[in-house]
């Protein structure tokens, strides 16, 4: 593709190789994790200590420090997972099938999470665990769609087809992110609004949007920490006789 | 602010922890499995490739 910088595509094409792209997560991985830490130690210690009491929701308030970032996550990888499909449906690419199928679990987990915790901070503050309402019954679909696409990869024993068949379920369920997202404003629901993305006047105090923040920035990171470990697993498992893995092995021995 | 009172969470404590008890659980989970599952990758493929060179 003449369009593409050559210096970028020889930046891609290096960093799709799977022996390369093995020992750079290698490298990145220390860091990243120190970076996580750092960062989760200061969300926490702003979101739980410095941070004060609501004065409408008392203490509860403060699962929004994992609420939120985790609900935020869940959409987020999904659109990346979404544009993984395209890339892998698209240019065939083999890391993009792997960055895909690696973001699943962890997708998950985090879907999980935001229902998890919304519920525990529904219990006290709404009376209830669960409403059926537009924003939990769309995230709990978001949930199933992730569960969909690990369950799908897992059915085929080809993996180039399985990755294909699940970059187009990545694809198709992407339009119920922008359903989740704009589901307090459409329908008329229990869930409250946005607070923190109305730019212009978040109606929330700094001292609790800090911890916020820091914690949706930790939680990014713990994400490409997660994604890399799972990809390095899925590398292997896919390669297993090829050159670099048997070179990789008499490294270790 | 003391420790008691820290985890009393003005008695929203039940639902508090718990939301960070299961958010932490599935965080490491997400980590320690891959990890795992790779070095039991790892591990047989290095005695599959001992025995293959033995022959």
């Amino acid at each position: 593709m003449s369009w593409i910088p050559a210096p970028v595509s020889r930046f891609f094409h290096r960093t799709s190789s799977p022996p390369y792209f093995y020992a750079l997560a290698d490298r990145f991985i220390p860091w990243l994790t120190i970076i996580f830490l750092l960062l989760l130690g200061a969300g926490l210690y702003g979101g739980l200590y410095l941070a004060p009491t609501d004065y409408q929701q008392g203490d509860s308030y403060r699962i929004i420090y994992i609420h939120v970032p985790a609900a935020w996550m869940s959409l987020f990888i999904y659109v990346l997972m979404a544009i993984m499909g395209g890339i892998a449906l698209i240019w065939r690419m083999k890391l993009a099938e792997v960055m895909l199928i690696s973001s699943a679990p962890i997708g998950a987990g985090f879907t999980f999470v935001a229902l998890v915790t919304g519920s525990l901070w529904g219990k006290p503050m709404w009376g209830t665990w669960w409403v059926w309402d537009a924003r939990l019954t769309s995230e709990l679909i978001l949930l199933f769609l992730y569960l969909g696409v690990i369950s799908l990869y897992g059915a085929i024993e080809e993996k180039r087809a399985a990755a294909r068949a699940v970059s187009i379920l990545a694809l198709v369920g992407v339009v119920n992110i922008p359903i989740i997202h704009y589901s307090v404003q459409w329908w008329n629901t229990l869930h409250q609004g946005p607070t923190v993305s109305k730019m212009d006047k978040p109606s929330i105090h700094v001292s609790m949007l800090v911890p916020l923040l820091l914690m949706a920035v930790a939680f990014k990171f713990y994400y490409l920490i997660a994604v890399l470990q799972a990809a390095k697993l899925e590398l292997l498992k896919r390669e297993t006789t090829s050159q670099w893995v048997k070179a990789l092995l008499e490294k270790q021995a | 602010m003391s420790w008691e009172s820290f985890l009393y969470m003005g008695g929203y404590a039940v639902y508090v922890w718990p939301a960070y008890g299961v958010t932490a659980c599935v965080l490491v989970v997400n980590i320690v499995l891959p990890v795992l599952q790779r070095k039991q990758l790892l591990r047989e493929l290095t005695i599959k490739q001992k025995r293959s060179q033995a022959r």
